[in-house]
Formats: C-alpha cells, structure tokens, sequence
C-alpha cells in the first residue's frame, strides 16, 4: 500500500511564532508568588537590606563585567545571571552558612552571594592572580570552599552527581548540612539527572536539587527540548517536589527555608523547579533570535529587584534616597572590583604547574 | 612472606585502610551483597556494614559523580567498577571533574579517590569487555594511573593510591585475580607511586611492560635466556607519574628497548615511552625502540583470531630478536 504523504515530516516542535495569535509567548508560566509579608516570613528589616543589596550587587557586578568583556579585557565565555538574582539570594538566606552549594557555568551571581568580593570575583573574570579561584578557573568556575560554595561546573549536568556527593559525605558524618544542587532546564535532560535521583531516593540523601527553570536551554525553549513538566521529574522516584516562583525573593526564601528544614529533619531529597528568566542571552555571543523582545519586556515587568524596591518603599523601610544611596555605593564597590582587577597581575607563568601533581614532573612539562 | 592471591592482596590493602580512616569506603555494583564480582570485596560487608561497603545501581556516571562529590566533601571514596569498560559511561566524572575540580579552583578542591577494577582484556569477551584505557585516561593531566602485575605491589600501591589526595585510577586485570604471588608481610606495607621497579635484571635490551603484559614478558624472556639473551624487564606500575629515569638507566646500560603494551598501538603507552626514550637517551641507542601492542583492531570473540590479536611471548621474542638483529 502507497504512504500517505500528506506531511511535512520533522522531528522536532517549531520554535517562535507558532502559537502567538497575537499573545507574548512566554518562556515559563510563573505560580503566584507568596502573599506573606516580611515578619511572617522571618524576616527582618535589615534583612531585607542586605537582600536587596546583594541582588543589587549581582545585577551590577554583571552589568560592569558585560562591559569590560566588550571592552575586550577578557576573553571567554560570559553567562550573565541577570533576571535570575532572587533565586540565588533567596536561597543563600534560607540555608545555613555551612550548607552546601554547587551549581553550573550561569555562577557569578551565586558566588557573590557566598562570600566571594566584587574584587575577586571581578579579577577572576579578567584571569588574575587575585580571582577566587587564582585566575585558574574563569567565569563559569568560581569557587570559595571555605564559604561551602562547592563551584561553578561547565558540562551541563555533570555537577549533579556531584552535588549528591557532598550530601553523602554530610549524611556519613551526620554533621547536619544540607547540600543544594542548581543547574538549568537545559540539564534536566541528561542522564546524569536521572541516575543520581534514583540513588538520592534510594539512599535518602540530605539534598535539594534544584532546576532554574529560565526557558531556555541555551537558544532551545524548554517546551522543544523537553517533554511534560520539568518538575513532574521527581515523580518517577518518588521525591518531593516543589515548582516556586522565581522572580520574587520572598517566594524563593520562604520555600527554600521549609524545603532546607523537612531536608534537615528527614534526610530526604527534594527536586524543586523555580521558574525565572534571564534577560540576557545563554552568553555573550547569543544573538536571541529564538525569543521575542515583548516575551522579555513581559518579565522585564516584574524584575525582581524592582518588586523588592517597591516593597521597601511602601513598607517604608527604605526611602527613595536611602536607596539611591545604597545603590551608588554598590556601584562604586563594582567600580572599584574593575579598577583592581585591571591592576591586578595575571598570574606568574611558574604557577602553571601549580595545584597538580605534574608540578613534580618534568618530563612532562613543555 | 605471605602468598596471596591478587584479589586478596588489594582487599588486604582495602581491608587494612578502611580500619585505619573511617572516611574510607567503597562503592560500586554488587561490592556488599554479591562479595564483589570478583570477590576482592567478600568480606567487607560483615565487617564494615552497609554504611562503608555500598551497592549501587548499575549507573556508573552516577555513583562515580557521587563519589567525586564525597572526595571533594571530605570523605576518601573506593569507586569499583565492574570492569573499566563500563567505566567509559562515567569519564565525563573522571576526565571533566575529578581530574579537575582543583586545579581550576585554584586549588580550592581535592579529589582523594580511588576508581578501581578489571582492565583489559579477558577470555573471549567481545569487544566490548577487552579495551585497556590505562594509557587513555594517563592522557589526561590530574590523574595518577596504576596498572599492576603483581599482588605485592596490588597491596602497596592500593594502600598508597587510597591516601594519595589525587584521583588515582588503579586497574588490575580479570584473568589475574585468582594468579598468586609473595607480598610483603611488613605492617603498613606502602609502595610509593610513580616509582617503578627492575624485575629482572639484564644486559642485553631491556623490556619494559606492566600489567597482564609483564607476564607476557618474563615469559619470552625465560625463553630468550636460552638462547643466550639477557633480558632486563621493568615494570613501571605506575603509568602516571611515570618513573623514567627507571627505564632510561636501563637502556644506558642495555642499548635497546622492547615496550609491551596490552593497548591499541595509536598515541598509546607504547608510542609515549618510545618517544620519551629517543628524547632523553638517543645516543644510547643501538637499534630503533620496537614496541608489541594489540593491532589497531577491536577485539574478536572466535577463540583463534583472539589469541593471534593478543600480543603474546613469541610476539615479544620477535621484537626482541629486531632490536638485537639476531633475525
């Protein structure tokens, strides 16, 4: 019997403008985010201070790095973390400080949170000898283990095993820590993923994994690259789940802080989706023609650091001008992190063969 | 002197370091219930509990990523894995981080670990069971790779690996578990990595082999003997750091050089030591470096193209015969 040819055969689901009608599609549906105001949470007034001026440094830490990068004073990829800054605050808040964090190449905006300075995550963007990790690593590895910042890893997913790794090492010396695993939309697809929940279920791990939902896997919406919902992953092992609004930092404190607890409490894995949007593209050498420019103004919209403004404004914790003045100081410390980076000095050539065994081994060095 | 069997001298050495460092245990498939695959797990259980001797799944990339997040967390992790064939589902862990998590830190991170189990080929098991990857992983920098041929060093190179603050990859062979030999009855008994050894002394070529391939080696060279030929066999135990003074010593004294390799010829071990040695003693040399390797062929199952494919005494014999020009 002849094939029917009446269609087109693909493999794969169309990428913009095929569902519009006239709509702003939109990357990730975002839940409502919490109702609770700050006291119910927890939270104090200079909480929400330093909140506010940790999101504000990472938006402008990365905003300046853009620059310097255009500028042409360093090289590399540049994943910018703008749009994302409530997650990665949030989250720091609701753990402890010796809790673990590991998360992929998007770092700078976690590393900040965690104790690196606007000094040394600067000059390791321009590879110097004063960056955190010594000029060694770059943009997409920052580091501080002394903060229990575990890194930022560049093979999409091959952190997440990692990061089951240092909840069994807290579960087998029963220290109390919780680790906690980010990595993007673009990872839940791997098959690491899926290996290291099946035996964090299994051995009942101390662990949140958690995926930035952003909408996109580099240039690839999540709807054409992966099937169902993201966090409907946890099902098939039987792990609890969460999907949080990732946009608005009380949304991601007060989950994260239960979420941190029950892990505490039961030793047992979480899988949390917190849906966010980045606003620049998967690096500097995206052109985003694979999203709208209304899907970004949309986000744009609720910013998270402009919500958390308003909110300190209507509360009156802060006035117009307290905050001005929060915000020019940030910009000078960032200001100040590009000076002394510039005038830092790469590292010494002899420190090469530094932090390896092949220190010790000539005959292989060039 | 004890005799031993090899998989009872590396679980000795596992034994004695898991009493010793309560951060040390080991995971893999079937090391608790089953008592090993290969049985140099039996035991461990009964003494150490499910806490310290874990069954996995059978996801090497997870259990390998999860035993790099433990090294780097503090503890001193033994992954096995069933055969370092399998392991290939798990070199993104071994090749993307755990070679180099510190050094990209900084040196903010350490990954004392050991991945640990069968290289090589064994009997008739396809091409998938039969790859020798100890000169694949020593291509990258940040990994210590031990191949051994003896249960002595087994017990003191395991012992040493398992304390080293490096990711060591420590491959033993299939078909050697059940072979016996002497090992050292000394209390903590350590052999230290990257220092090679003269196994048999010579005058006339030097051989260097290590692994499944040493035997191959003191094989032809008992043969040789008869015919009047002194061979000098090194094993270098250690792939990575390599002991190199060790083989060129050797070669200012015997002129010549046979490299027996259980791996595929191209950019293999054999290559690196025949490179290395015209390098660093070319003067010395009285006839080109010849190496035995496996052809650049997979493995064959049928019982005949599998012996011819891999490298055995008279393979070496015809080498040696080449160096010496005694053809």
């Amino acid at each position: 019997m002849a094939k029917k040819k009446d269609q087109e055969i693909t493999f794969a689901p169309k990428g913009i403008g095929d569902e519009k009608d006239g709509a702003v599609q939109k990357g990730v549906d975002l839940p409502a985010p919490t109702k609770k105001k700050h006291k119910a949470l927890g939270l104090s007034e200079e909480d929400l201070k330093a909140m506010y001026e940790q999101m504000y440094l990472q938006r402008r830490f990365e905003e300046r790095a853009m620059q310097q990068y255009q500028k042409g004073k360093f090289g590399g990829f540049l994943h910018l973390y703008i749009g994302q800054e409530a997650v990665s605050t949030g989250t720091v808040f609701a753990l402890n400080d010796d809790d673990d964090i590991i998360t992929a190449y998007r770092d700078h905006g976690w590393g900040l949170c965690r104790g690196i300075s606007a000094n040394e995550g600067m000059a390791e963007l321009f590879g110097k000898k004063t960056g955190c990790s010594k000029g060694k690593g770059g943009s997409m590895h920052f580091a501080k283990t002394e903060n229990h910042f575990w890194g930022g890893y560049g093979i999409v997913g091959g952190h997440i095993p990692i990061g089951g790794g240092l909840a069994f090492a807290n579960k087998y010396n029963d220290n109390g820590r919780i680790s906690t695993c980010f990595f993007g939309d673009g990872a839940v697809d791997q098959g690491a993923l899926h290996e290291t929940f099946n035996m964090s279920q299994l051995w009942k791990l101390p662990v949140i994994y958690v995926v930035e939902n952003n909408g996109y896997s580099m240039g690839t919406a999540a709807k054409r690259h992966t099937v169902a919902e993201i966090v409907d992953r946890a099902k098939g092992y039987g792990m609890k789940s969460a999907v949080v609004n990732g946009m608005d930092v009380f949304s991601v404190y007060e989950k994260m802080n239960e979420i941190a607890e029950d892990v505490r409490k039961n030793s047992e894995p979480w899988f949390v989706e917190i849906r966010t949007y980045r606003y620049r593209g998967h690096s500097m050498s995206d052109p985003q023609k694979y999203r709208t420019k209304e899907e970004l103004e949309e986000y744009q919209k609720i910013d998270p650091i402009e919500r958390l403004k308003t909110y300190l404004k209507d509360n009156k914790i802060l006035s117009d001008d307290e905050i001005q003045e929060i915000n020019d100081k940030i910009e000078q410390e960032v200001l100040d992190a590009v000076e002394f980076a510039d005038n830092s000095d790469f590292p010494d050539e002899s420190e090469l063969y530094d932090d390896m065994f092949v220190e010790d081994d000539p005959y292989f060095h060039i | 002197m004890a005799e031993l069997q090899f998989r009872e001298a590396i679980r000795d050495a596992i034994d004695e370091e898991m009493a010793r460092d309560e951060k040390v245990f080991i995971m893999g498939e079937e090391v608790a219930e089953y008592n090993g695959a290969y049985k140099v797990t039996e035991g461990l259980l009964d003494k150490y509990g499910f806490k310290r001797v874990i069954d996995t799944p059978i996801s090497e990339l997870g259990f390998a990523g999860i035993g790099v997040g433990a090294a780097m967390n503090g503890l001193r992790p033994i992954v096995e894995f069933m055969t370092f064939n399998f392991a290939v589902l798990a070199a993104d862990q071994i090749i993307n981080h755990a070679s180099k998590a510190g050094y990209m830190t900084g040196g903010q991170i350490t990954c004392p670990m050991v991945f640990r189990g069968p290289n090589a080929s064994a009997g008739q098991l396809g091409a998938t069971h039969s790859v020798a990857f100890d000169s694949t992983y020593a291509h990258f920098p940040g990994l210590k790779v031990i191949y051994v041929s003896e249960p002595d060093d087994a017990k003191g190179l395991m012992k040493a690996a398992i304390r080293d603050d490096n990711p060591v990859l420590f491959m033993e062979s299939e078909q050697m578990y059940g072979m016996k030999g002497e090992v050292s009855d000394e209390e903590d008994y350590i052999i230290p990595i990257g220092k090679g050894k003269i196994k048999r002394e010579g005058s006339d070529v030097t051989i260097v082999a290590h692994g499944k391939m040493y035997h191959v080696a003191k094989q032809a060279a008992a043969q040789l003997e008869k015919d009047g030929v002194e061979c000098e066999i090194i094993d270098p135990r250690t792939v990575k750091p390599l002991d190199l003074p060790l083989i060129i010593d050797s070669i200012k004294k015997t002129n010549r050089c046979v490299v027996v390799d259980e791996a595929h010829p191209f950019a293999g071990f054999a290559a690196e030591i025949g490179f290395l040695i015209q390098r660093e003693a070319f003067d010395y040399l009285d006839a080109p470096v010849q190496r035995v390797t496996l052809p650049d062929v997979n493995a064959p199952f049928a019982k005949n193209l599998f012996d011819a494919w891999l490298p055995d005494a008279k393979n070496v014999i015809d080498a040696v015969n080449q160096v010496t020009y005694r053809n």
